[in-house]
């Protein structure tokens, strides 16, 4: 168990989010909200464009994650992960155009019962500065010792 | 929504190519989740649902409720046991409180009568 790594931070990760993208998304989630899908009805609400579902920040998230699960300094141990735990928080939502910048922070590593705990953050930001969400990210590594 | 209120139900039965085109959506192309052989050599029954598909789900009975996207200020839960395709899933929700425009929702999503997210708790925003 190295918690040396806590506070470890990653490079930020830009993602451009594309209209296709969100489509092809809110079908797999099962979202019909013309606003998921319909440029004419997301800009008569007001947006520029399609309106990514909340849930679509574990895509732009996704490349952010990978350093950290990956990560020798962190050291999980694949084979036992469990996804355990997520929590976002949302701030103004997300449109096709955008360009989502994250930075991901591990905050947490520690050990209780013989397993392992691993606590990311998530921060997004889009290209104006909003913080578009958070994410807290749980992973238990099972059996640890 | 005022205390005590329950959600609208939101029910979800996962066809057997969904872990696949949610893999493609989302970039998770972790073999448990889209190769039946794999997911039982490392004890499994099989294929099992992506945990962020199935909170995508727990979002969408939220964001119905509230009235669009815009709504969903925060969503928290935890993944327990495991969801597979082909068998309903449902999530209820009740509103716990309301404070500043804002319900609190404690919610789960269940199959096979066992909570696979349980202790969620989501905020909606009121003004919409």
């Amino acid at each position: 168990m190295n918690t040396a790594a806590i506070g470890k931070q990653y490079e930020p990760v830009t993602y451009a989010v594309g209209r296709e993208k969100i489509r092809e998304y809110a079908h797999a989630v099962g979202e019909t909200n013309p606003l998921h899908h319909d440029v004419e009805a997301a800009r008569a609400a007001g947006y520029s464009d399609v309106v990514a579902p909340p849930m679509f920040a574990a895509v732009y998230c996704s490349r952010a994650i990978g350093p950290a699960m990956f990560d020798p300094d962190v050291g999980i141990d694949f084979a036992r992960l469990v996804h355990s735990g997520q929590e976002f928080r949302w701030g103004p939502l997300v449109v096709a155009g955008d360009e989502v910048t994250t930075t991901l922070t591990v905050k947490d590593i520690s050990e209780r019962a013989g397993s392992g705990f691993y606590v990311f953050e998530s921060v997004s930001k889009n290209q104006d500065g909003d913080v578009v969400s958070v994410g807290t990210w749980s992973n238990i590594v099972r059996g640890q010792g | 929504m005022n205390p005590g209120e329950e959600i609208a139900e939101l029910r979800v039965t996962p066809d057997r190519y969904l872990t696949v085109r949610y893999a493609g959506a989302s970039g998770d192309f972790n073999p448990i989740h889209i190769d039946e052989e794999f997911a039982q050599q490392v004890g499994l029954p099989g294929k099992i649902l992506h945990g962020l598909w199935t909170m995508a789900q727990v979002a969408r009975a939220q964001t119905e409720a509230g009235g669009g996207p815009q709504s969903l200020r925060r969503l928290q839960v935890q993944f327990r046991g495991m969801g597979l395709p082909e068998r309903e899933i449902t999530v209820t929700g009740t509103v716990h409180e309301v404070r500043d425009g804002v319900a609190i929702v404690h919610t789960t999503a269940e199959q096979d009568g066992k909570a696979i997210i349980r202790n969620a708790e989501a905020e909606i925003a009121l003004d919409g």
